[in-house]
């Protein structure tokens, strides 16, 4: 199978070929007790990726620790001899961010997975990195109350992961992501330093660093203990699915419903090739002759849900809609979910390999995608079905590929380079929830200049002085830009002049 | 470049070179609050108005000096807001100013803080290059968060050119109502509501009398001004009780006599501390009038789970913010070097260093 490593990456980042393994597996000796300790390749191999299973590297070791003493102890031992260090959680990232370093060490978190403390009358979790996304919402479930980003690898991803990628679900539209729903994080900085940011209060004095954790991809601590808010639980949930017979149409519906003051709890899109994809096996009871599907969710109490679904309803008419329906109770609403949610799953099914982008782009700018994914499609010969965050304008088209087809994977990472560049062109990002981690590391070139590349490097160093933490990840050096021809230059020749407001 | 940009470019890399140093300053409205401003002022009003508005994006991209009111009336005639309900604290106050001050309104707690709706900002840094960070969209996690780390920083770490925010519809309906409790009452029953899927926007307590602001869909305020009880507010009164809390108009925040503004967990019982307090935010914002002496105080408050700022007034000999862990002082310091290495930007504004 055609897969990448380091050397393959092309441009060295850091060189740290001079970390020796023998020495490096005696320090992590005494800083954890053996059972905290792998070092045998074949126990390394399950650390060697993480979602994004085209890059693949094994690790000198992998420790477990079970204690924040031992975290302590473990990353003091790194610094010491120089070598990297990569936090990994569930190892579900879709970036490579939890990709091991061939000279450094894997810190897994699995084992921090304690939830400390449910208080309901606060309405606060305490709860270690690696205590899964969904189990946070179970132990609020007895109180009426749940931990409201969902990402759709919810039973399996960890909330350290959630924090360090910035994780997003279906309902960050009107609940936040997960940067709006942490309140402290506790870490440990690369020197073995414990850094309290946040508390049980709404803020903290000094910069907002709770800010810069969320989203920094494991690069400037490794997080040991999460204070997250929880949110009641709405009454009642009830969901739109509408059919349009133009994927167009459906776009500017998603603006007409923001247009009319509307915050749905989830606004998702489906195109044709993704619901003829999901309906084969989950049944969801989409109309297979439309050309793009909407799930408009309302909650609340249930009168406000009444009036919400019903001013959603006349809204999707007007946009055109060829079809409405709404679901009658909790089952059906759950079907019309089912599809959408098995959409990584059914493109796995219909395809050897798939390959998921994240770009966000304006909303108004969502036809305008489609429409050249569809000329991507044809450019590369290779198949695309898109689901996405329509509510927040966050794309996930799904490249389907077959990486034993010799050339499929690279047409398939340069379909995907062309989509981000696009991304970037109609105002947008190149990465809404995933993170950059080393996919994207090239791209990060296109949307940011040399001055704010270096003012990237200058914040990791406020935490990390030595750049052992994470290195290669999310911040690409100039040299890799000028390989890859996208050296931008501060306040010079944009790519897009035309976004320059000056 | 602009030639407005420019000169400021030009100026700022001269101010590194000459030990000059610079305050940030847009309408001037918050420059009570931090420790007194030092430097030659930056009039950031030079660069004003909407960039770009996009109603269904529910993005709003502003210059800096953009003054508070006229993006307020932007935003209402497209029937949306700055949910955060930003306090203006004067005439004058521009969107950079609010940005920099980091401070959020009455409905904080429901709708999120001044940071939460920060997208994207164009700022210029202490070598005098112009960087982009974030951009218009709702999600975006390429690069580590500088936008938001502007908000609160208080002009010390970079010049704002533009700042792009999320905005909101407003509100269907809006409706307040009061209770007469006292304060421990109040805050039990502030925590036992905010757990509830109820539709509170808003909260204010002072002198036994709690006020309570319902905002969302029409059936669901009308739903919970049923279940609730309390006697109803009219709708002048209640627009003008929460301008009052927001802008600290209200009696209670009057007077000469020192302002603490504590930031607590929404549970911590009522501090054991003499003076007048007033409480927001379902109880994770409370303040204190008159002297108290700071390391006390602080130390109680740190001991609830929280920290204290001497908001307004008062000896600011005694640091206006809550100081700082050792590690995480260290950091706030690298940061503001990696911004702005030659300490241009409003110095000593957040940390007196001593
Ligand atoms: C089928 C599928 C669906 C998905 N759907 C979504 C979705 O809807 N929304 C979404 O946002 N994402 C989604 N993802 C991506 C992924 O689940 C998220 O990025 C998640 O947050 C990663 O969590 P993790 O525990 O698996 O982290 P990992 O993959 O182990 O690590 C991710 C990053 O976090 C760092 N990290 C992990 N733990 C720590 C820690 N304790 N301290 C510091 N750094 C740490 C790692 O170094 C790495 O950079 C999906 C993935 C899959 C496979």
């Amino acid at each position: 199978m055609g897969q990448r490593n380091e050397a393959q990456l092309g441009v060295k980042e850091g060189d740290f070929s001079y970390v020796d393994r023998a020495r490096l597996i005696e320090a992590l000796k005494s800083a954890v007790p053996p059972e905290c300790l792998l070092v045998q390749q074949e126990d390394l191999r399950p650390y060697e990726c993480d979602g994004l299973s085209i890059y693949r590297q094994v690790p000198m070791a992998v420790v477990l620790p079970r204690t924040e003493e031992q975290v302590v102890a473990v990353l003091k031992a790194c610094h010491h001899l120089k070598a990297p260090v990569v936090a990994r959680g569930a190892g579900t990232g879709l970036s490579g961010g939890a990709l091991p370093h061939a000279h450094g060490v894997v810190l897994s978190l699995a084992r921090f997975n304690r939830i400390l403390d449910v208080d309901a009358h606060a309405r606060i979790a305490v709860v270690q990195p690696g205590v899964r996304n969904l189990a946070i919402s179970e132990a609020a479930a007895p109180h009426g109350l749940y931990y409201a980003p969902d990402p759709s690898s919810q039973i399996a991803c960890t909330i350290g992961g959630n924090v360090a990628e910035n994780a997003g679900g279906v309902h960050c539209l009107k609940y936040g992501l997960t940067v709006q729903n942490v309140l402290r994080v506790r870490g440990v900085t690369i020197e073995g330093e414990i850094v309290e940011i946040g508390g049980r209060g709404p803020d903290t004095p000094g910069y907002d660093l709770l800010a810069l954790m969320h989203g920094s991809e494991g690069m400037l601590a490794v997080n040991t203990e999460i204070t997250v808010r929880l949110t009641p639980k709405p009454q009642l949930a009830r969901c739109v699915l509408a059919s349009f017979d133009d994927v167009a149409k459906a776009g500017d519906a998603v603006a007409a419903v923001i247009a009319a003051g509307i915050i749905p709890a989830g606004l998702e899109m489906m195109d044709q090739p993704a619901t003829a994809a999901v309906e084969q096996f989950v049944h969801a009871g989409y109309n297979l002759e439309a050309a793009a599907i909407l799930l408009c969710e309302s909650d609340g109490t249930p009168e406000e849900v009444a009036e919400e679904i019903e001013r959603m309803r006349v809204v999707l008419e007007a946009s055109g809609a060829t079809e409405i329906r709404i679901s009658g109770d909790e089952a059906e609403r759950l079907k019309f979910w089912a599809g959408r949610k098995a959409a990584f799953p059914a493109a796995g099914r219909i395809s050897a390999d798939y390959y998921c982008m994240d770009g966000t782009i304006p909303r108004k700018r969502v036809g305008e995608m489609l429409l050249a994914i569809q000329g991507m499609e044809k450019k590369y010969g290779l198949r695309c079905i898109n689901v996405f965050h329509a509510g927040d304008g966050n794309m996930h088209p799904l490249i389907l590929f077959d990486a034993n087809r010799p050339g499929e994977l690279d047409r398939a990472e340069a379909f995907g380079a062309d989509i981000l560049e696009l991304s970037v062109a109609l105002g947008g990002t190149i990465t809404g929830e995933h993170g950059v981690g080393v996919e994207k590391i090239n791209q990060m070139c296109s949307q940011f200049t040399t001055a704010e590349i270096g003012a990237f490097f200058r914040l990791k160093g406020a935490f990390d002085p030595d750049g052992l933490l994470n290195p290669g990840k999310a911040i690409p050096t100039l040299n890799r830009c000028a390989e890859y021809g996208r050296l931008r230059v501060s306040n010079g020749q944009l790519p897009h002049p035309e976004l320059e407001r000056f | 470049m602009n030639s407005q940009i420019r000169e400021w470019c030009d100026r700022i890399r001269l101010a590194g070179q000459s030990g000059t140093a610079l305050e940030l300053r847009g309408g001037g409205t918050k420059a009570f609050y931090g420790h007194a401003p030092e430097g030659e002022v930056l009039d950031t009003r030079a660069w004003r108005g909407v960039d770009s508005y996009e109603p269904t994006e529910l993005v709003i991209t502003l210059r800096a000096g953009t003054p508070l009111t006229e993006v307020a009336e932007v935003l209402a005639e497209r029937g949306q807001e700055l949910p955060f309900e930003p306090p203006a604290f004067g005439e004058g106050a521009t969107i950079g100013g609010v940005v920099a001050a980091g401070l959020s309104g009455p409905r904080r707690m429901a709708v999120g803080s001044l940071r939460d709706f920060v997208l994207g900002c164009r700022i210029v840094d202490g070598k005098g290059e112009v960087m982009r960070f974030g951009g218009q969209v709702m999600k975006n996690v390429a690069g580590y968060d500088v936008s938001r780390l502007m908000a609160g920083s208080m002009g010390t770490l970079a010049l704002m050119l533009d700042v792009s925010l999320k905005v909101l519809p407003r509100p269907v309906a809006d409706f307040s109502l009061r209770f007469e409790i006292d304060q421990a009452t109040a805050i039990n029953r502030l925590n036992q509501w905010g757990g509830q899927p109820l539709p509170i926007a808003a909260s204010f307590w002072h002198e036994g009398a709690l006020y309570l602001r319902l905002a969302g869909a029409g059936a669901a305020v009308e739903a919970a001004v049923r279940s609730l009880g309390g006697e109803a507010l009219g709708d002048d009164d209640a627009t003008r009780l929460w301008r009052e809390v927001r802008e600290q108009t209200h009696p209670f925040f009057g007077g000469e006599a020192p302002l603490w503004r504590l930031s607590l967990p929404t549970d911590a019982p009522p501090q054991a501390v003499t003076g007048a307090t007033a409480l927001e935010w379902g109880g994770a914002q409370r303040w204190l009038r008159g002297e108290h002496d700071a390391v006390a105080l602080r130390k109680a408050v740190a001991a609830a789970g929280g920290h204290a700022t001497l908001f307004r007034g008062g000896d600011k000999s005694v640091g206006v913010f809550h100081p700082l862990s050792p590690v995480v002082a260290r950091i706030n310091r690298r940061i503001k070097t990696a911004l702005d290495p030659h300490g241009v930007f409003g110095p000593g504004r957040l940390y007196r260093e001593d």
